[in-house]
This record gives C-alpha cells, structure tokens and sequence, in this order.
C-alpha cells in the first residue's frame, strides 16, 4: 500500500465516512458539470426531490455540442439546441453558476476549470467527463464519473469510492528538440499499455515534469484515462503556484502564503511509499504519432509500423482490426501518409502554449492542397489571448480556420466531423473507432506542432526536418 | 429494497471478442445528444451492426439466437475510454443484466455499479470457455451467481470462478447499489469535511 504520497493525503483529507459496502464516501471539492452527461442528473434531482447540496462547489460550462463556426441561436442541430436549452434550465431552476458565452468564461471544461484558479493543489475534483484526470496537473486527484456519479455529487457533493494503487512514473533526463508533452504522454502509454493503469493512480514525477509548464503537465495528466488509470497528478511546485497566483478564483494577496504553505504540505513526502515505481529516460522519446485505434497504438515518426504478430495473444487480434480500419500495413513509415484533415484543439492541446507551438510551425507557411485545417481554442479567454498575440492571423494566413471555443472534432458531437474514411492528424486524445464522427474515419493522434507540419506539408512530418 | 438486490442473473450470453473495447464503440458520441436514456436500447455497437445505409451486418447482437441474452462474456479492457454512462445504460436497456471480462475500464465497471449490473472479472482462460461455450451454443443458459461467485452453464458442465470488488458485490446482492440515498444520509458528516477543508473557507 502506498503511503504519504499526495494521493494518500489528499484521500484522508476528504474521507467522509466507510460506507456498509466497504466503500469509501469522498467528498468533492470541485465539481465541473457540463451539458451532455448532466441533464439525466439534474432529472434524478427532481424525481428525488433533492437540492445541490454545495452551489459554491458546482459550476457549469457549455464545450461538447456546440457548433464553433456559427453560434446563432436556435442552432441548426435541434439535438445540440435542446441539450443546450436544458442546460439553462438546470442551471437556473438549480441556481448552479454557469459559464455560459456572454460570461467570457466558457470553453472545455478542463481549460476553464484550471485558468480560472478553480483547481487548487489538494483538492478533490470530479466531473462527468473521463479526461477530468487534467485537473490533477496541479495536485489534485480528479475524478471522471458517469451520469448517476454526477447525480450524487449534485446531491451530496460526494462520490463512494474504492481506494487506488498510486504509481510513480519517473522521467529524468532532457526531453530532446520538437519534442513536447503530448508525445512523452503517448510514449507512457505505449510503454505501460493502455490497461497499465487499472487499478492506480499515476505520480508524474522526475526531472522531465519538474521542467515542465503547467500547460505541458495538463496535457499528460489528461491522457491518464488513456492508460487505464483513472486519476494522474503531479506534486504542486513553484511552477503550480505561478500559474494559479492572481488568477480569479485563486487564493487573494492576503492568504496566499498560508494557502502555499498548505499545498506545499500536501505534496508527496520525501519517505512516500508507492505500490510501483516504473522511470523512463526523457531522452529516449521521440516525436510521436498513433497508427492504430487505441492510444497506445503510437510509434515514433521515424519509425515503421510494427508486425501484429510482435504482440501477445489478444493484442495482436487488436492490431490487426487497427490495420485493417486504417488501411495501414505493418513495416509502413508514417511519414508516407498523406493526410485530409487538420484538427488543433481540444482539452489536450487547445491551450495558449499549443497554439503558439502549431503557430509557430504555420507561420509563413500554406496549408497543403485538399487538406482542411482547422484551430479550435480551448476556450473564450484562450482565443482571446491567441488573438491578442496575433496567432489567429498566423493561422489564417497559412489557410487555418480559425473557430470559436469548443471540443469541435475531438469527438464529433457538433458539425465538425470526418467524412467516410478521411484521415485526420489531430491534437485530440482518442483514435478510437468512430471517435471523430465518421464510423470509417481515420485518427492519428499528435503533438500540436506535428500536427501543423502535417497541415503544411500534407502528410504525416517528422517536426525536426522542417 | 429488496427489488434492488443482484444475486443472480440467468440467461443466454453474447460473447464480445477483442481487447480495449471502448464505449465509443459501445455507443458513438452522436447518440450522447439525447436528454434522456430511454431510447438508448436500440443502439449498442450501433455502428459495428449496421452499415452506412442503416443494413445489419454480421454482429452478435444482430444475430436471432441473442434475443433475450442477458450476458456478455468480454476480454480485457472492456469499456474502457470516455465517462459516457450511455455505455452501460445502452447495453443494459437493450436487456443485458451483467457482463464478465477479463479486465473492465474503471469508470465504466463503476457507472455499470450505479445502474445495478454487475461487470465481474474472469481470467483470460475462464473468459476464453465461456466465449467458446457461448459462441459453440448460443442458446445455452448461464447463471452468473454472486453469492458463490461463479458463471456456470449447467447444459455444457461449465463453471469458472469470478471475481469483482468486495464492496460492489455486497451493494449488488444486498440491493445498496443505488447509492445517492446513502450519500446524502451522511450529509451531516460531509458538511464536517467540507469545514475542515482549506479550500473550502479562502484558506482564511
Ligand atoms: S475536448 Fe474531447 S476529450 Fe476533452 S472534454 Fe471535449 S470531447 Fe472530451
């Protein structure tokens, strides 16, 4: 059993009670509702007769359906419009702060929780939404939960829980040049399997994180799910509390001290014991790209494809669906595909720092012919920023579309999906079958600049060679 | 509420082949835009049963002997991908009652906790003579037993241990699976977390 780790401080902070099963009850200090896994709850509120128990606790934004091109209302999906009708609704019948356009504030869920100063270094989050496990970036241990879970935080502002393993994950060593968090977070996988994590939470941990922004840490913790585990974070340093210092919903001049010197307190102890500890070399990780339908079917750009019959047992029966969704042959180069979409954004990569890192690779450049680009922010003050910056002209210049905030063609929900069997590069998390609205479509997940270096030379590039 | 206790289950059962199914595959993202669960049935592996025109293809769940299955017999990471509670209330509602994998993705095993239905585990040889005994008679009746815990087929001489959770299996078989009443019960206890909690007063 692990001990004195943050997770396990964070834990006995916010045990509310053994329940008779011999769960956990949990409370929640933050819990992020938006409009595609809530209504079903707010409708058990009303059956039961029940209140949000904790309004200061609860906030609601608007990311999966939207359209991000024209945003008039009604919205020409009726589907998409009665979704957000019925966030309205709730949020008003439930008196629920809610995020909405005209706030400034809106935008995917796990960007705005963060770059508001919601999420604090100690904290419980949860959210019906499995990338949730971003929030632990800063320290804390978040929560993706289903519908009825979201239903009970609403009505008690606690989840019942088994307790999990927590495994640090060690990289030391210099990440090499075009590198960038997205690829040291698919190499993870890659290494310890998509299933690696059942059961643990992760520890990001080593020289590699201690250098990395709190953009970089967001984007690995995000993809925890995508490894199986439910829960990632890394211990609060200087770097968590420069970035949550003067945001809006942090801590004031008059207590920051104290609250540091709390969240300092709840970081992994020098004598923490965990249930595993794995270390990897941050030189070792190469600029990454999937070939396959799950996110640890990745290679290296300069890599071939592997052979189905290198994996074990039902792993291989795996690859071979991923060759024949893909049209892949294994000992092919990615370098060699040609792509038709360009997708940047989502809560992965749809922040300021992934912007500047596609633009900096779009910059002067044209999008290949045939090749639809798109760029969608992460959120209303993420594309604010981008175009005080001027990378909006960036973007445009070289062909980009430039949206408005949303998860757009991360999963499909709103008009922005692939068509038949299109290949997209995107900075998303999931390549899943289907995933990006097309039953045939085809994803290969990547780093922001990768993806803009696909945008411009209209096949899959190695971002060191440009 | 004794309606509310899973002890067992007893039915046919679909064998599901294939490691990291995830519930994009179980229900795609288009069918999440509904504000409520009730049609969901009609959907599960919608676009893996039918093509683009709407005709079925060659799928379990579309073949004639599956009708009233209540089982499905999985590999490893089933479920595993988006929070989407879809996923289980889609496979459920089209009349599945329980599910025996390998391995599970945790927050599908936990959302299928919330409704009622138990995502057991087997190991990969167990899970292999089920699917072959399934997919060799698939009108054969198993019984997945949480008291004994074990999925057997009287029929074919088939038994194999299972395991899940220690306090999922109590919640399912003494009917507490539905959780929100015996959270909010301890509502009082909560609020004396919440007061305890930094965070909670500005770290005043
Ligand atoms: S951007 Fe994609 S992964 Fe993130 S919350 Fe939206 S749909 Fe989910």
């Amino acid at each position: 059993m692990a001990r004195n780790t943050l997770y396990n401080k964070v834990w006995d902070a916010h045990v509310v009670t053994q329940l008779p099963t011999g769960q956990f009850q949990l409370f929640i200090g933050l819990h992020l509702t938006h409009e595609v896994t809530t209504p079903q709850a707010f409708d058990m509120l009303k059956e039961r007769n029940l209140d949000v128990a904790y309004r200061d606790r609860t906030v609601a934004t608007v990311d999966h359906i939207i359209p991000t091109d024209n945003m008039a209302r009604p919205y020409a999906d009726p589907e998409a419009e009665n979704m957000m009708a019925a966030l309205e609704k709730n949020t008003r019948d439930f008196n629920v702060k809610f995020l909405n356009f005209d706030s400034g504030r809106q935008g995917i869920v796990h960007v705005i929780g963060p770059e508001l100063g919601m999420v604090h270094p100690g904290m419980t989050v949860a959210c019906g939404d499995s990338h949730t496990a971003t929030h632990g970036a800063f320290g804390s241990i978040a929560f993706g939960i289903g519908t009825s879970q979201v239903g009970n935080v609403l009505a008690s502002q606690c989840l019942s829980v088994d307790p999990l393993k927590v495994r640090r994950i060690e990289i030391d060593g210099e990440l090499g040049p075009g590198v960038e968090p997205k690829d040291v977070t698919l190499y993870i996988i890659r290494q310890l399997g998509v299933q690696g994590g059942v059961g643990y939470a992760y520890e990001y941990a080593g020289k590699v994180f201690d250098d990395m922004t709190m953009e970089g840490r967001m984007t690995v913790c995000n993809m925890a799910i995508e490894g199986g585990a439910r829960v990632g974070y890394c211990n609060p340093d200087q770097t968590t509390y420069d970035y949550l210092k003067g945001r809006e919903y942090a801590p004031g001049d008059d207590v920051w001290d104290k609250a540091v010197e709390h969240w300092q307190s709840m970081a992994s102890g020098p004598d923490a014991e965990y249930d595993d500890v794995v270390k990897f070399n941050g030189a070792d990780i190469p600029p990454m790209v999937t070939w396959g339908v799950t996110p640890g079917q990745s290679v290296g750009v300069d890599e071939g494809l592997p052979d189905p019959s290198s994996f074990e047992g039902a792993d291989s029966a795996t690859a071979e669906l991923a060759y024949k969704h893909m049209q892949f042959v294994p000992g092919q180069q990615m370098g060699s595909v040609n792509i038709d979409v360009a997708f940047i954004g989502s809560c992965t990569n749809g922040r300021l720092s992934d912007l500047r890192s596609a633009a900096e690779i779009a910059r002067g450049k044209q999008v290949s012919d045939g090749v639809q680009a798109i760029v969608v922010p992460g959120s209303q003050q993420v594309k604010k920023q981008a175009e005080e910056e001027g990378l909006d002209k960036i973007f445009t210049e070289a062909g980009f579309e430039w949206r408005n905030a949303g998860c757009s063609m991360c999963l499909g929900m709103n008009t922005d999906k692939l068509v038949g069997d299109q290949i997209s590069a995107s900075t998303s998390n999931r390549n899943f079958v289907g995933r990006q609205g097309s039953p045939t479509g085809r994803t290969l997940l990547m780093s922001p600049a990768m993806v803009a270096a696909a945008a411009v030379t209209g096949k899959v590039t190695d971002v060191r060679d440009l | 509420m004794s309606e509310n206790k899973v002890q067992t289950i007893t039915g046919k059962a679909i064998a599901i082949h294939g490691n990291d199914i995830d519930t994009d595959r179980i229900i795609p993202a288009r069918f999440l835009k509904a504000l409520s669960f009730a049609e969901l049935g009609q959907y599960p592996f919608n676009d893996e049963r039918f093509d683009e025109n709407g005709k079925p293809k060659d799928h379990p769940f579309n073949r004639a002997s599956s009708e009233g299955a209540k089982l499905i017999f999985a590999n490893s990471n089933f479920g595993c991908g988006s929070s989407r509670e879809h996923a289980p209330q889609s496979l459920g509602r089209w009349g599945i009652s329980g599910l025996v994998a390998v391995s599970f993705g945790e927050i599908f095993a936990g959302n299928c906790e919330m409704l009622g239905m138990p995502a057991a585990m087997a190991t990969p040889e167990d899970i292999a003579t089920l699917q072959e005994t399934s997919d060799r008679n698939p009108l054969a009746e198993f019984t997945m037993d949480l008291n004994q815990m074990t999925v057997s087929c009287a029929s074919e001489s088939v038994s194999v241990p299972i395991t899940i959770a220690e306090g999922r299996r109590m919640s399912l078989i003494n009917g507490h699976w539905d959780s929100t009443g015996t959270l909010v019960a301890n509502l009082d206890k909560a609020k004396s977390v919440y007061e305890s909690l930094p965070y909670t007063s500005g770290y005043k």
